[in-house]
C-alpha cells in the first residue's frame, strides 16, 4: 500500500536578480502503485530532474501535495533511496563501507551489516569486492555499488537521476538488464529519470514524456518491454516492430518539442 | 681521536675532493653511457625522462660539494696547507709598508701631496671668497688677504724642488736605498733560514680560534717576516721626514707674525659678542689650513720619484719571493687573498664569509655536543638531547591559577603562634602551581627541539580551533559570513608585522612565540578547511540525505574526510610558514631556538655558526616537508581519484 501519488503538483523558481518567475512544474498528478517500473523522459528543461528531486525530498514544491503510502513527503527519508548519475560514492571508504553507510546511520548492529552488505553485493555481481577502494572502480562497477548502496537500506521507492548517463554503451546494456531484474526481484517501485528513448521504453512499464514551459506530464503511456525484457534479450526487444514504431513517435514528438522552444526563444 | 679528525681536517678534505672529483667524473660517465643506451628508445616526451638517473644526482652533489670547497678555499687549504701561513708574511710586509705607499700613487691613484695641494688650494678659495667684510677694518682685511696669500705661496715653494734643501733631499735619497736594500734581501733567497720551534707549534690553519697561524712556519716566511720586520723600522722613519726648505721657513715665521697680530687684537679689543665670535672664527679657519701646510708634509713630485721606484721594487721583489705561492693564490684563493690587520691575519671574500665544508662539520659537532661543560651546545643549551622533565611543571603549564581561585572556600592565614598551615586550597593552589613533585618524563631537549615544539604547539592548537571552524565556514552562511571579516583583515598581515605586538603582550618566551606562530596555522587551517568543506558536491550530501544520515552525521562521516586532502595540504603549508615565521621570531627575541643562535652568531660575524644554522633550518623543514608527503600519501590515497 505504499503508493507514490502526486496531487496537483507544481514548483515556480525566482530567477535570481530579476523578478521573472519560472514555472518549472505545473498541475503534476499521477499514482505510482507500488512495484511500478516507470521512466520520464523529456527535453531539457522540462522540470524532470525538479520533479525527483522533490520526490527525494530535496526541494519543497510550491504548490500540491506528493505523499508516499499514508506519509506526505517532507525532506529527504530512507524510504527514498537514490541513485545519482556519477555515483556519488564516498571515495575515502571502501565498497563495503559505501554500501553499509546507511545501516552505520541507523547504528545496525555489526553481524546484521555485514549479512546485508554481503548478501546486496552479491545480487549486484561485486563479490569479493567489499574491501576494494571504490576509486580502483569502473564507472559501471561504481554504479552498482551506488545501488547496493541503496538497495542495503530497504527502500520502498527508489528514485533514478540518469543513472546510466554516464556509461559505455555495452556496460549500459548489462546495466539495464541489471535494474530490470532488480525491479522483478525485489519487486520496489522504481522512477528514472533519462534523456535516452530507448532506455526509457526498455526501463519502462509506464512513460512519461515530459514538455517544457511549463515542466508538465505530455502524454503517458503504458509499455510492455520492460516485462519482453525479463525474458528476453535486450537487443532482441529493440528489435521488435511495435518498439521502433513507439521509439520513433515519441523521437519526434521530443523532437517537435526542441524545434518550439529554439523558435519560441 | 676526535682531535686528530680536528686537526688533520686539511687532509681529510683533501681526501674527500679527490673522492667528489673522482665520483664527479664517474658519473657523467655512467650518465652518458646511460643516455646512449636510451637514445635508440627515446622519444620526445618519454614518461622515463622526468625520472632522472642516481647518476645525475650524484654528479650534482659532487659539484655542488666541489664548487664549496673551491669557493671557501678548502681547496687551497687541503693542499697548501702552508700557504696561508706563508701568505700572512706577505701580509705583514705589506702592512709594514703601508705607511709609505699611503703618500705614493701605489694602491690609490695620487700622490698624498697632490690631493694636500688641490684640497688646501680650493679651501683657501672659498675662505677668501667668503670673508666677514662687516667685522674687519679695511686693514685687517689687507693683512687676512696677505696671510691667504702667503699661504698659496707656501705650497708653491713647498711643490717646488728647487727650494727643498739638501739634507732633506739625502733623507729621502736614503730611505729609498734603504728600501731597495730590503728588495736584494728578497731576491737573494731564503737558504739559512730555519722557523723557530714556537712557530712550528702553533695550530693548523683554521683548527683553533687563531684563524691563520701568525709566526712564520717555513724558511720562506721567515725571510719575509725579517723584511717585514725591517720594513717596519724604515717606515717610521719615513713618518718623520718632512719638507725643509729655507725660503718656506723665512715665509713661515713671518706669517705667523702676522697671524699673531691679528689673533692679539681680537684678544684685546672690545667687541660686540658676536662680532667677536665671527673674528675668533674666520681667523682660526685661516690659520687651520696654514698650520696644515707650515709642517712640510707636501712634497715635490719629484722627490718622491726615488721611493716610489724603490717601493715598485720591493714589490716586484715581493711578488718574486712568493714564487709559486702566486700560482696557489690565483687559481686557489679566489677574493681578496689574506690580510694582516694589526694582531692577526685573516681570510678575505669567499673565504671569510663561506665556511670550508670540513669546518661546518667541526662546528655542527662542537654544537652539537651534549656535555656543556665540555663546552657543548650553545649559550648554555644543549642542540638536540634529552632531560627529566617534572610532571609538575605540565600541570603547571595546563592548569591556570585562577581556576583554583575560583574554588569556594578561602585560602589559609597564619596563626596566633606564627604557623601557617595550608588548608586544602593552599594545597591545590601549590600543586596547580607545580610545586607537588609528581615524578619525572624523559623530554627532548634543546635549541632545536625548543623550535620545533613551538612549531608543534602552534600548529595542534591551530589544527583543533581551525578546522572545526573552518569546517563550519564551508557550510553555514552565518560561520561564513560573521568569521570571515575577522579572519581575512588579520590574515595578509606578515606574521613578522604581528610580532612586536604579540611578543610585548605575551613574552619572549614560548607563551608569545606559539600565539604569533598559532595566528599563522589558525588562518590557514580555517581557509582550507573551508574550501574542502564548502567543495563537497552536493550530490554527495544529498545520497547521505537519503541514507538516513542526520546533519551531524554527515559533517562527521561525509564532509570531514571530503575536505582531509584540503587540510592535510593546508597543514603541510602552515608548517612551512610557520617554521619560517618562528626562525624571524627567534631572532626578534628569546634565549633559546635555532633562530637566537644565528642571530647571535650574526652579532658576532660568525659566519660558521650562520652557515650551520641555516643547514639545520634547511634539514628541518625538509624533515617536516617529508613527514607530511608521507602522511598524506598514507592518510588521502583517494586524492585526485574520486
Amino acid at each position: 500500500m505504499a503508493d507514490l501519488v502526486c496531487n496537483d503538483l507544481s514548483m515556480t523558481f525566482r530567477v535570481p536578480g530579476s523578478p521573472l518567475e519560472v514555472e518549472a512544474l505545473k498541475n503534476i498528478n499521477f499514482t505510482l502503485k507500488k512495484g511500478e517500473l516507470l521512466s520520464v523522459l523529456g527535453p531539457s528543461g522540462c522540470g524532470k530532474t525538479t520533479l525527483l528531486n522533490i520526490i527525494a525530498g530535496f526541494l519543497n514544491p510550491s504548490g500540491g501535495e506528493i505523499t508516499l503510502g499514508d506519509k506526505s513527503i517532507e525532506g529527504p527519508g530512507v524510504e527514498r533511496g537514490m541513485v545519482f548519475q556519477q555515483g556519488a560514492l564516498f571515495e575515502w571508504l571502501p565498497v563495503a563501507k559505501n554500501v553499509d553507510f546507511g545501516l552505520r546511520m541507523k547504528k545496525t548492529s555489526e553481524e546484521e551489516s555485514i549479512a546485508l552488505v554481503e548478501k546486496w553485493l552479491d545480487i549486484v555481481g561485486l563479490q569479493g569486492f567489499g574491501d576494494t577502494p571504490t576509486y580502483q572502480l569502473s564507472g559501471g562497477m561504481q554504479q552498482r555499488v551506488a545501488l547496493a548502496r541503496c538497495l542495503v537500506n530497504d527502500p520502498d521507492l527508489i528514485l533514478m537521476d540518469e543513472p546510466l548517463g554516464a556509461l559505455d554503451a555495452l556496460t549500459r546494456e548489462k546495466m539495464q538488464s541489471l535494474v530490470l531484474e532488480l525491479w522483478k526481484e525485489t519487486g520496489k517501485t522504481i522512477m528514472i529519470i533519462t534523456h535516452s528513448v530507448e532506455e526509457a521504453l526498455l526501463l519502462g512499464e509506464r512513460l512519461f514524456v515530459m514538455a517544457p514551459r511549463p515542466g508538465r506530464i505530455h502524454k503517458e503511456y503504458r509499455l510492455p518491454f520492460a516485462e519482453r525484457g525479463l525474458t528476453k534479450s535486450l537487443r532482441d526487444v529493440k528489435q521488435d516492430e511495435d518498439f521502433a514504431e513507439v521509439r520513433e513517435e515519441i523521437l519526434s514528438m521530443i523532437w517537435n518539442m526542441e524545434e518550439e522552444i529554439m523558435s519560441g526563444a | 681521536m676526535l682531535d686528530w679528525i680536528s686537526d688533520n681536517r686539511a687532509v681529510i678534505a683533501a681526501f674527500l675532493i679527490l673522492l667528489f672529483g673522482a665520483s664527479f667524473f664517474i658519473a657523467i660517465y655512467i650518465g652518458l653511457k646511460q643516455s646512449a643506451l636510451r637514445a635508440k628508445d627515446e622519444v620526445f616526451g618519454d614518461p622515463d625522462r622526468t625520472k632522472g638517473g642516481w647518476y645525475w644526482a650524484l654528479c650534482g652533489v659532487s659539484a655542488l660539494m666541489l664548487v664549496w670547497f673551491y669557493y671557501s678555499w678548502g681547496m687551497a687549504r687541503a693542499f697548501f696547507p702552508t700557504a696561508a701561513n706563508e701568505f700572512c708574511q706577505v701580509a705583514k710586509v705589506e702592512e709594514a709598508l703601508s705607511p709609505i705607499t699611503a703618500t705614493l700613487p701605489i694602491g690609490s691613484r695620487y700622490y698624498k701631496s697632490t690631493t694636500l695641494v688641490t684640497r688646501n688650494g680650493a679651501q683657501l678659495d672659498d675662505l677668501q671668497a667668503g670673508m666677514p667684510v662687516a667685522v674687519f677694518t679695511a686693514s685687517e682685511m689687507n693683512t687676512l688677504n696677505v696671510i691667504m696669500d702667503d699661504t698659496r705661496e707656501l705650497i708653491a715653494i713647498f711643490s717646488n724642488p728647487e727650494y727643498q734643501n739638501e739634507v732633506s733631499i739625502s733623507e729621502f735619497e736614503m730611505v729609498a736605498a734603504e728600501l731597495d736594500g730590503l728588495s736584494e734581501r728578497l731576491r737573494s733567497g731564503y737558504d739559512g733560514y730555519v722557523p723557530t720551534a714556537e712557530a712550528l707549534e702553533q695550530a693548523n690553519w683554521g683548527t683553533s680560534k687563531v684563524e691563520i697561524p701568525l709566526l712564520p712556519e717555513t724558511a720562506r716566511g721567515m725571510m719575509l717576516d725579517e723584511v717585514a720586520t725591517e720594513a717596519a723600522g724604515i717606515s717610521k722613519q719615513f713618518l718623520k721626514l718632512r719638507n725643509q726648505s729655507d725660503e718656506a721657513d723665512e715665509l713661515i715665521a713671518a706669517t705667523r707674525v702676522k697671524i699673531d697680530t691679528i689673533k692679539a687684537v681680537n684678544k684685546s679689543g672690545s667687541f660686540a659678542e658676536d662680532v667677536l665670535a665671527e673674528r675668533t672664527a674666520y681667523v682660526k679657519a685661516v690659520e687651520r689650513i696654514f698650520k696644515r701646510i707650515d709642517d712640510g708634509t707636501i712634497l715635490p713630485a719629484e722627490s718622491l720619484v726615488g721611493v716610489n721606484l724603490a717601493v715598485v721594487n720591493l714589490y716586484d721583489a715581493l711578488d718574486e719571493a712568493k714564487g709559486g705561492l702566486r700560482t696557489v693564490e690565483a687559481l686557489f684563493m679566489p677574493g681578496d687573498g689574506i690580510v694582516k690587520s694589526r694582531t692577526q691575519c685573516t681570510e678575505q671574500g669567499p673565504g671569510r664569509w663561506l665556511p670550508k665544508p670540513t669546518d661546518v662539520v667541526g662546528t655542527f659537532w662542537t654544537l652539537g655536543n651534549p656535555n656543556l661543560e665540555a663546552g657543548g651546545g650553545y649559550k648554555g643549551t644543549v642542540l638536540l638531547w634529552w632531560k627529566w622533565l617534572p610532571i609538575a611543571s605540565i600541570v603547571d603549564f595546563f592548569i591556570p591559577d585562577s581556576l583554583i581561585d575560583m574554588l569556594p572556600g578561602s585560602y589559609g592565614s597564619h596563626d596566633q603562634d606564627g604557623q601557617f598551615v595550608p588548608n586544602y586550597k593552599d594545597n591545590l593552589l601549590a600543586f596547580a602551581q607545580g610545586e607537588v613533585y609528581l615524578g619525572a618524563i624523559p623530554m627532548f631537549d634543546g635549541h632545536i627541539w625548543d623550535s620545533m615544539f613551538r612549531v608543534i604547539v602552534a600548529m595542534a592548537l591551530g589544527i583543533l580551533v581551525g578546522v572545526p571552524l573552518g569546517i563550519y565556514m564551508g557550510v553555514s552562511r552565518f560561520f561564513k559570513s560573521f568569521f570571515d571579516p575577522l579572519i581575512e583583515l588579520y590574515r595578509p598581515v606578515p606574521p613578522l608585522a604581528w610580532a612586536p605586538l604579540i611578543l610585548t603582550i605575551f613574552g619572549i618566551q614560548d607563551d608569545g612565540k606559539i600565539f604569533l606562530l598559532f595566528m599563522v596555522a589558525f588562518a590557514i587551517m580555517v581557509i582550507s578547511a573551508r574550501t574542502g568543506a564548502s567543495g563537497t558536491q552536493l550530490s554527495k550530501i544529498r545520497a547521505s540525505h537519503s541514507l538516513g544520515a542526520s546533519n551531524g552525521q554527515i559533517l562527521r562521516y561525509v564532509i570531514l574526510p571530503n575536505a582531509l586532502p584540503e587540510i592535510l595540504t593546508g597543514i603541510r603549508i602552515a608548517i612551512g610558514v610557520c617554521w619560517g615565521t618562528l626562525v624571524a621570531a627567534e631572532m626578534l627575541a628569546g634565549t633559546t631556538g635555532v633562530g637566537f643562535i644565528e642571530n647571535v652568531a650574526r652579532t658576532v660575524s660568525d659566519y660558521e655558526l650562520i652557515w650551520v644554522t641555516i643547514l639545520i633550518m634547511g634539514v628541518l623543514g625538509l624533515l617536516f616537508d617529508l613527514v607530511m608527503r608521507y602522511l598524506i600519501s598514507r592518510l588521502i590515497p583517494w586524492r585526485g581519484k574520486g
